[in-house]
């Protein structure tokens, strides 16, 4: 039990961590923005859109809800090349990132547009609006205001999950651990440091979340 | 009294015959027409079990080679990593042919003899690309497994080129095969494997990074052996025989200066 930790063992790779740092927030932004507007797409698919595009957005829904995110990135980047689809890797986390972002809050904000008062949008057509000023001054305002605090929580997971992009060689931060290990084989350092790192980035990415909310919702 | 006479002549007896089986191990085998070689049982393409649970490889084939040259029956002793060396020692084989390579602790223990198979690790391609050397690997990108040898030294030799470092072998050599990296940095064996399964992405070989080859060992102080096995290895290199044994199971010809 005399372990002596050497933090300063890490210091010859801070480049490596920044980059990684880099990546993994860039990838989170992305893949957040992204992923939120296929999820309302599909959320406003699934609640008002023809049978048979409800249909499709539920067939992607429970594809990838239930199968996990590992194998959908492999099968991007490893199995697509197949059927002639080659994506670089980042191009591939990135691609596997909204496609599964897209899928858990597709459910989310169809909650939210479901807890919306039939009442609300009937008064919203009876007023002329149209069915696009309906859908967006009154349906996904009101639902977005419900699930935030949901939605907040799932691209947390989302971004702490992007960890896995590493396995196909993205150079994300656990991708910048992984290496460094492999080098001066420090792994308690290394890995308590990433751990304390992404921490960080989890807090931080709530409290961005929290101060957009404040923004979006309290403007009005 | 009597009992001290026993014990001395059980000990002087002993002793006969522990001289007699190190007096000569060539004489031996040659005298019983039977040589004992121990031979991997897990270590594809070197020696595996065949579909009819036989050891068969590269090993085998060469443990065979050897007792045809000696004009005596081939006794195939499977034996694993770990307890190859012991087998040697305690002469339950004459010689070992499994995959082994040559460093300082053995060579404390036991004796090699020239090298009859290639084994190294190099950057691997399929023909279309042109790679010669580390310098021409600028703007490629190469797949290799994160920590393995090939990939710490690759990193060293070639700092222009894009290393793709994976997490274990497998994810490495899917990224070749799929394409998602030009060249695949890894050791011979693999390569043979992915040439056998995939022949469209054949690797071939480009430059080699390290060289480890495989030695047959004997124990120590057999000069008459050593000298046969080497003749035969050398006569086999000669008539093209080893070559032959390289393109059956390492897909690939034997490397140049082998």
């Amino acid at each position: 039990m005399s372990y002596k930790l050497q933090f300063a063992e890490l210091l010859p790779y801070w480049n490596v961590l920044l980059y990684g740092l880099v990546f993994t927030i860039v990838l989170t932004i992305v893949s957040t923005v992204a992923g939120v507007a296929v999820g309302t797409a599909g959320a406003a698919a699934r609640t008002f859109g023809p049978t048979w595009l409800g249909r499709i957005v539920a067939v992607y829904v429970e594809l990838i809800r239930n199968t996990p995110f590992i194998v959908q990135l492999f099968f991007i980047f490893f199995g697509l090349p197949a059927l002639g689809l080659k994506l670089s890797e980042t191009t591939a986390a990135f691609l596997a990132m909204v496609i599964n972002l897209g899928a858990y809050s597709t459910e989310i904000i169809r909650a939210g547009i479901e807890a919306v008062p039939k009442g609300h949008i009937e008064a919203g057509l009876s007023l002329a609006m149209t069915k696009w000023e309906v859908l967006r001054h009154i349906v996904l305002n009101q639902a977005f205001r419900k699930i935030y605090p949901a939605l907040s929580s799932q691209i947390i997971i989302v971004m702490l999950g992007s960890a896995v992009v590493s396995q196909i060689s993205a150079e994300d931060l656990t991708y910048a651990a992984n290496y460094i290990a492999s080098r001066n084989f420090r792994n308690f350092e290394v890995y308590l440091f990433v751990a304390l790192a992404y921490l960080v980035l989890a807090m931080l990415t709530r409290s961005a979340l929290r101060a957009l909310g404040r923004v979006i919702f309290k403007a009005r | 009294m009597l009992l001290k006479r026993l014990m001395l002549a059980a000990a002087l007896a002993t002793a006969a015959v522990a001289t007699q089986a190190h007096a000569d191990a060539l004489d031996n085998i040659m005298k019983s027409k039977v040589i004992k070689i121990a031979v991997p049982q897990d270590f594809a393409p070197f020696g595996s079990a065949g579909l009819d649970l036989k050891p068969q490889g590269y090993d085998i084939d060469m443990a065979n080679l050897i007792g045809k040259e000696l004009g005596v029956k081939t006794e195939i002793i499977p034996v694993t990593s770990a307890n190859r060396i012991p087998y040697l020692q305690t002469n339950k084989a004459d010689l070992v042919i499994s995959s082994l390579g040559k460093n300082e602790e053995r060579e404390k223990v036991i004796d090699f003899s020239i090298a009859y198979a290639p084994f190294f690790s190099g950057v691997f391609g399929t023909k279309a690309i042109a790679v010669a050397s580390a310098a021409d690997l600028k703007g490629k990108t190469i797949g290799a497994t994160r920590g393995a040898i090939e990939e710490q030294a690759l990193t060293a030799m070639a700092p222009d080129a894009t290393v793709k470092r994976f997490e274990d072998n497998n994810a490495t050599i899917a990224a070749f095969v799929s394409g998602q990296v030009d060249l695949i940095a890894t050791g011979n064996t693999v390569a043979a494997a992915i040439a056998e399964k995939v022949p469209a992405r054949a690797p071939t070989l480009k430059f080699v990074i390290k060289d480890s080859p495989c030695y047959v060992g004997l124990n120590k102080n057999e000069p008459a052996l050593l000298a046969k096995v080497n003749e035969i290895i050398t006569k086999a290199k000669a008539s093209g025989e080893i070559g032959k044994l390289s393109e059956k199971w390492l897909k690939a010809p034997l490397p140049p200066g082998f």
